[in-house]
């Protein structure tokens, strides 16, 4: 992506006033998208991003400069800016010479977005459009949104390392109003993943569209939802946010290293129920959250954060890894060559439990069934955190009941853990997501058997 | 537009954005973020078939492929009557002093200088404050412009910064409460650290010691940052968009009570005191006064060219973009007519509620269509007038045309806040609140 000359001329450039530390960090992104709604076809759009994020540490502080702009002279100003930023009080820096780039994984894309022509993308569309509308006149409103992208990245550091990644992500949904006597509801449906167009030999997106429209259909005869502490079951692939939530933000090392965490200090301790074990991981190959490398050049891990209930570990970035003489667990993630990396989550899942799903709402006297999860927020120092269902029944006696209308539930982080009293054997991943974490969005992938939660609560507005 | 052929309309968007970013932590500074950004985006209709392509730099070779892709993808499109860039409509555009050079020609010393001062005052103030988890200087200078095959040729440029703070400090209980305060301003010369850090503090300390509460039904009282929220969650509900595609509450209801009689809304971006103050819209029409609610009564939607075509309307200067995204409407500088009293006279009328002091969760407790929303609060009872108890780990949920209906009082104390709407304190009828004590 970069003449690996002018890699090393420009880490030079940015060692120059004493820095300890600099890197380069190119970004070439390509995506298009298009969006069926309320009948047509409208808003195609194609984007292209290029440029490179120049970063250099001194002490306890960073210097950051972009530029879009990857000529000698562009690239040589921007590490100038990140330098003097940096404030560096050290020696001029040595020459630096990268390394070869590490063998460049494959990406195992099987069809590259940008070879399918846009009509057959737009055709996806129209099925999707046709095949909620088919659910019934109720069905008022239907958009069908289509998007790729392409990202191809380098990484380069004053420790030699040069690493280069190339990442495909394919997305794909469908939003529906239904119109009746009780007002507009909606329902939504979503597949994303790190491949190609290959995702639509695997997805069936007339069955997504007559999900989405079902949900909303349903919804029109929900109730108020109840509000107070109650027993709270979450369907299979629903309950990731909640985990995301409830501890995955306060075990990024760079809130733990400023006790903005409720679990700073707590390393061998036992944060959840022993059914409980949490892994961050973004090596599973085609889910939404999966890279070769991190927006560091660290190879993406496996990381066991939580173990039978016992916190293990936090996830780690260069930065804060560095602190702490140890190595990265690669997650330091940035939404772009515009933003400086920081601590982020990438498939963030629940490992299987044994117990029978249908036991577990069989075995809950009342409460909320959770089918699907919409987003969440959790302030990480006092462990607070909210997240919307958007498909919810109640449970009475033992049985999923009547549909109910959508809300917010809130709880805090270490008491929800220790409170998961269930976990089924019928593990799935959930749908594709964005965390949002100081204005930078990144895409994540999350998973969780079903599983009961003693108590939460509901944000409704029945009495 | 030299290049736009017969049939075609053309519009191009040109943007580039400066801004700084300073985090400090522990009494240094963390990071600093130098950078400018380019934005270029090219809209074509071509017989009502709208194509799009856009790109993050100046470089020749990337822009010069838009125009061709922004063909391409039209054809793609379904045709609509409605699809088409804006035309000069000749609305007088309200002059505004252009920004001076002030973030430009202030070092970064001295930035770091106001975020590090937020972070030493809000520590010293009080000894529970146990740290922060930043303090954050910014600021964003933005040059766009506007050219159309249809005579626009419009530039407009803004500048703004702010200082922001969430502060950690000790409850009894050995957890830990936090406090947010943000404080923004058209130059260096206006970003108060200590205002910003006395605010987090108190915002903090009001809730020490706080606990659930028991689920029922109380009215609330929001001051006029929690009021500027659940405000901005209506504006986005009268964009025109929204009411072309059936996507509101409030569609086909102009000329209906939709609120309390006490409700006066208005967009109005010519109001230089909003922080989001612009003369021209995205689309490079004037901005101007948008009535959306007059003593209750709904009076207009906010609209760009497109969902103005879709309602057979005029347009309203109300679109909303960056070079890189289309234009659609929205709202720019929402503002609520000062009604009677402030935020101690609005207490003092409740005699059992609640007085909201955060809200969490609204990006996914809201839905916009059906108007249901439910959101995480903390805040403090009202009992027999006064302030009691603090509360946190509570829910508060309700319709947002149910509570529009159901307001009760609307302050005089109109506050022009960061987040560029200017909105005072309010008080709604009983409201949902759950929480997890026993009754």
């Amino acid at each position: 992506m970069l003449d690996h000359e002018l890699v090393n001329q420009t880490l030079s450039v940015a060692m120059s006033t004493g820095g300890e530390f600099a890197e380069v960090f190119v970004e070439d992104k390509r995506s298009s998208s298009a969006l069926l709604d309320d009948g047509r076809v409208e808003e195609l759009t194609s984007g292209r991003d290029r440029g490179a994020g120049i970063r250099v540490v001194v002490g306890g502080s960073t210097g950051f400069a972009h530029t879009a702009d990857l000529s000698e002279s562009g690239l040589t100003s921007a590490a100038r800016a990140a330098a003097a930023a940096a404030r560096g009080a050290g020696q001029p820096g040595a020459t630096i010479e990268v390394s070869a780039a590490q063998e460049s994984r494959g990406n195992g894309v099987l069809i590259a977005p940008e070879d399918v022509a846009k009509a057959t993308k737009v055709e996806l569309l129209t099925v999707a459009d046709a095949a909620a509308r088919a659910e019934g006149g109720a069905i008022s409103q239907v958009s069908v949104r289509y998007g790729d992208s392409r990202r191809r990245i380098l990484v380069a550091n004053s420790d030699g390392l040069l690493a280069e990644d190339d990442q495909v992500r394919t997305l794909f949904s469908v939003s529906c109003v239904a119109t009746g006597d009780t007002g507009m509801q909606t329902g939504r449906e979503s597949v994303g993943r790190t491949i190609g167009f290959e995702l639509f030999d695997q997805t069936d997106v007339g069955e997504m569209a007559q999900q989405a429209a079902r949900r909303a259909i349903t919804k029109l005869s929900a109730r108020p939802a109840p509000s107070g502490a109650m027993t709270v079951v979450v369907g299979p692939g629903g309950g990731g946010v909640l985990f995301h939530e409830a501890c995955g933000h306060g075990l990024e090392a760079d809130l733990v290293a400023k006790s903005a965490s409720v679990f700073a200090n707590r390393i061998g301790d036992q944060v959840a129920s022993p059914l409980v074990t949490l892994i961050d991981d973004g090596t599973m190959a085609g889910e939404w959250g999966h890279f070769g490398i991190d927006d560091e050049g660290q190879p993406a891990g496996q990381n066991v954060l939580i173990e039978d209930g016992v916190l293990t570990d936090y996830m780690w970035d260069r930065l804060r890894a560095r602190n702490e003489s140890r190595t990265s667990s690669g997650n330091g993630r940035r939404q772009s060559y515009q933003h400086l990396p920081m601590v982020r989550m990438t498939n963030t899942y629940i490992g299987e439990g044994t117990d029978d799903p249908a036991e577990i709402v069989a075995s809950t006297e009342s409460g909320v069934y959770v089918a699907q999860l919409g987003g969440g927020q959790v302030n990480t120092a006092t462990g607070d955190f909210v997240f919307g269902m958007t498909e919810a029944y109640l449970i009475e006696n033992g049985e999923i009941t009547a549909p109910i209308r959508e809300g917010n539930l809130i709880g805090n982080g270490p008491e929800v853990l220790m409170g998961i009293d269930a976990l089924g054997d019928d593990f799935a991943m959930g749908h594709p997501g964005m965390c949002g974490k100081d204005g930078q969005g990144v895409p994540v992938g999350d998973g969780t058997p079903t599983l009961r939660v003693k108590s939460l609560t509901v944000g409704g507005t029945a009495a | 537009m030299a290049r736009a052929e017969i049939g075609e309309q053309i519009e191009v968007c040109v943007e580039r954005v400066r801004r700084t970013e300073v985090r400090v932590h522990g009494g240094e500074v963390e990071s600093l973020t130098e950078a400018e950004s380019h934005g270029v985006g090219v809209r074509v209709v071509i017989d009502g078939r709208e194509g799009t392509s856009n790109c993050g730099s100046f470089d020749s070779e990337l822009v010069d492929a838009l125009l061709c892709d922004a063909r391409d993808n039209a054809g793609f499109a379904s045709p609509d009557d409605r699809a088409g860039i804006a035309h000069p409509d000749g609305h007088p555009v309200t002059e505004r002093a252009r920004p001076g050079p002030g973030f430009s020609a202030t070092s970064s010393a001295k930035k770091f200088d106001l975020a590090l001062a937020v972070e030493r005052q809000a520590l010293d103030l009080d000894r529970r404050v146990r740290g922060v988890r930043a303090a954050v200087y910014g600021d964003q200078q933005v040059e766009r412009a506007v050219v159309t095959s249809s005579g626009i040729d419009a530039e407009v440029s803004s500048a703004r910064g702010a200082l922001s703070t969430s502060v950690l400090i000790n409850d009894i209980d050995g957890g830990t409460r936090t406090g947010y305060a943000a404080h923004a301003g058209f130059d260096p010369s206006d970003l108060d650290p200590e205002k910003v850090a006395t605010l987090s503090v108190q915002r903090g300390l009001q809730l020490l010691g706080a606990t659930s509460i028991a689920s029922g039904r109380l009215p609330v009282v929001f001051p006029p940052r929690i009021a500027a929220s659940l405000i901005g969650l209506v504006g986005s509900m009268l964009s025109g968009e929204r009411v072309v595609k059936g996507r509101t509450p409030f569609g086909g209801r102009l000329g209906v009570a939709v609120a309390d009689s006490a409700l006066t809304l208005f967009d109005d971006p010519t109001d230089q005191r909003s922080i989001t103050t612009s003369e021209l819209d995205g689309e490079g029409l004037a901005c101007r006064v948008v009535p959306l609610i007059g003593s209750g009564m709904l009076e207009g939607y906010l609209h760009d060219t497109k969902s103005a075509r879709g309602l057979g309307v005029t347009g309203t200067g109300s679109a909303i973009r960056t070079a890189r995204s289309s234009p659609s409407p929205g709202y720019r500088s929402l503002h609520v007519a000062a009604g009677l009293g402030d935020l101690e006279s609005l207490i003092a009328d409740v005699d059992d509620g609640l007085l909201i002091l955060t809200l969490q969760g609204l990006h996914s407790g809201v839905n916009q269509v059906s108007g249901d929303f439910s959101a995480g609060v903390e805040g403090i009872r009202i009992r027999g007038g006064a302030l009691a108890e603090p509360v946190r780990e509570a829910t508060l949920a309700g319709s947002i045309p149910r509570m529009l209906l159901d307001i009760a009082r609307v302050g005089a104390d109109v506050e022009y806040l960061p987040g560029g709407s200017s909105v005072p304190s309010m008080t709604m009828g009983a409201m949902a609140i759950g929480g997890s004590d026993p009754r």
